[in-house]
């Protein structure tokens, strides 16, 4: 395995740890839509550094869109109503 | 359950656990080595039906009763979702729904000039599922969810006036019935359930690897169309539905 691959796994394991972090540690919802988001968008570079680009490309779609999108309309429903 | 009970279950639990992990990792092969049967069965295999994408292989024709119940289970919690959130009794739908602001001009820009490309995305890693990285379910999720740049480029009426619910229920149902009549088919034909009955074709062609294009087309659909059904429900919860 090349430097750089590893490299490239390293930082993509370590940007996981840390934006796993940040999404346990966001105390607002609509916040944490965001940086869910984000974290979604990490692993599908952790799994794409790990030579599995269709795992990737689903997380891409799944994590970083649906589910965040799912998560916004749901609060906006449950605020309209309050 | 007190404070304490809870966090003594918590540290019997977590120390199990770890050791356990510990224990794996200190066993395992070292990390980048040449050393996969696995690799070496599925690839043979894969090759063996003129499967250029192994991946594909595995999960359309190795083990392609397994995907058939994935993809059941997507559909099961595509209609649990529907049912869930369906109008109840003290609920009605707005006819009218008010339009939001409208969204930065950049953003409708980008919106609607990655509509097509993103469609034309999906479609394509659908298509090439059996010769390259991705599949039905991978390109059904691009579909499904790149029709959504609909709604942040024109807005929830835009998006309503060209996807129907209708129709994708239609294609939701299709979709996971086509996966159980190409299995049938091959239950006909060989007296195996999913065993593969077309022609192999020539390794790398875009006709090739016999069902599992035909099972990527069908996986596809169904993903496609239970996404956009899962979002249109919540998206009519969000902005439709209010109380009487």
């Amino acid at each position: 395995m090349s430097g750089v691959a590893l490299a490239t796994m390293l930082v993509a394991l370590t940007l996981v740890a840390v934006l796993g972090t940040a999404v346990v540690l966001t105390a607002d919802p609509a916040r944490q839509a965001v940086t869910l988001s984000v974290f979604g968008l990490a692993l599908t570079v952790l799994f794409f550094s790990f030579q599995a680009p269709d795992v990737a490309l689903a997380q891409l779609a799944i994590g970083a869109a649906v589910v965040p999108l799912m998560v916004m309309l749901a609060l906006r429903r449950v605020r309209r109503q309050r | 359950m007190t404070r304490r009970v809870r966090l003594i279950v918590f540290a019997a639990a977590a120390a199990a656990v770890g050791v356990l992990l510990v224990v794996t990792v200190v066993g395992m092969p070292p990390f980048g080595n040449a050393f996969h049967p696995y690799r070496d069965v599925a690839v043979a295999a894969a090759i063996a039906h003129q499967t250029a994408n192994v991946v594909s292989g595995v999960n359309y024709d190795l083990r392609a009763f397994d995907t058939l119940g994935e993809e059941t289970i997507l559909l099961g919690s595509v209609v649990g979702a529907a049912v869930l959130l369906r109008p109840g009794r003290e609920e009605r739908e707005r006819t009218e729904v008010p339009e939001d602001e409208p969204p930065l001009q950049a953003v409708r820009l980008v919106g609607y000039l990655l509509l097509p490309v993103t469609l034309v995305l999906g479609l394509d890693v659908v298509a090439h599922g059996h010769l390259t990285p991705g599949g039905g379910f991978q390109g059904g999720v691009v579909l499904g969810t790149g029709l959504h740049l609909l709604y942040l480029a024109g807005g929830f009426r835009a998006l309503e006036r060209l996807r129907a619910v209708p129709p994708f229920e239609v294609g939701e149902a299709v979709g996971t019935a086509a996966f159980v009549a190409v299995g049938i088919a091959g239950l006909a034909v060989t007296g195996s359930f999913l065993a593969n009955v077309l022609p192999l074709g020539t390794f790398g062609s875009m006709p090739s690897s016999g069902i599992v294009p035909l099972l990527n087309v069908a996986v596809g659909m169904e993903v496609a169309s239970g996404v956009i059904l899962l979002l249109a429900h919540f998206l009519d919860q969000a902005l439709r539905v209010e109380r009487r």
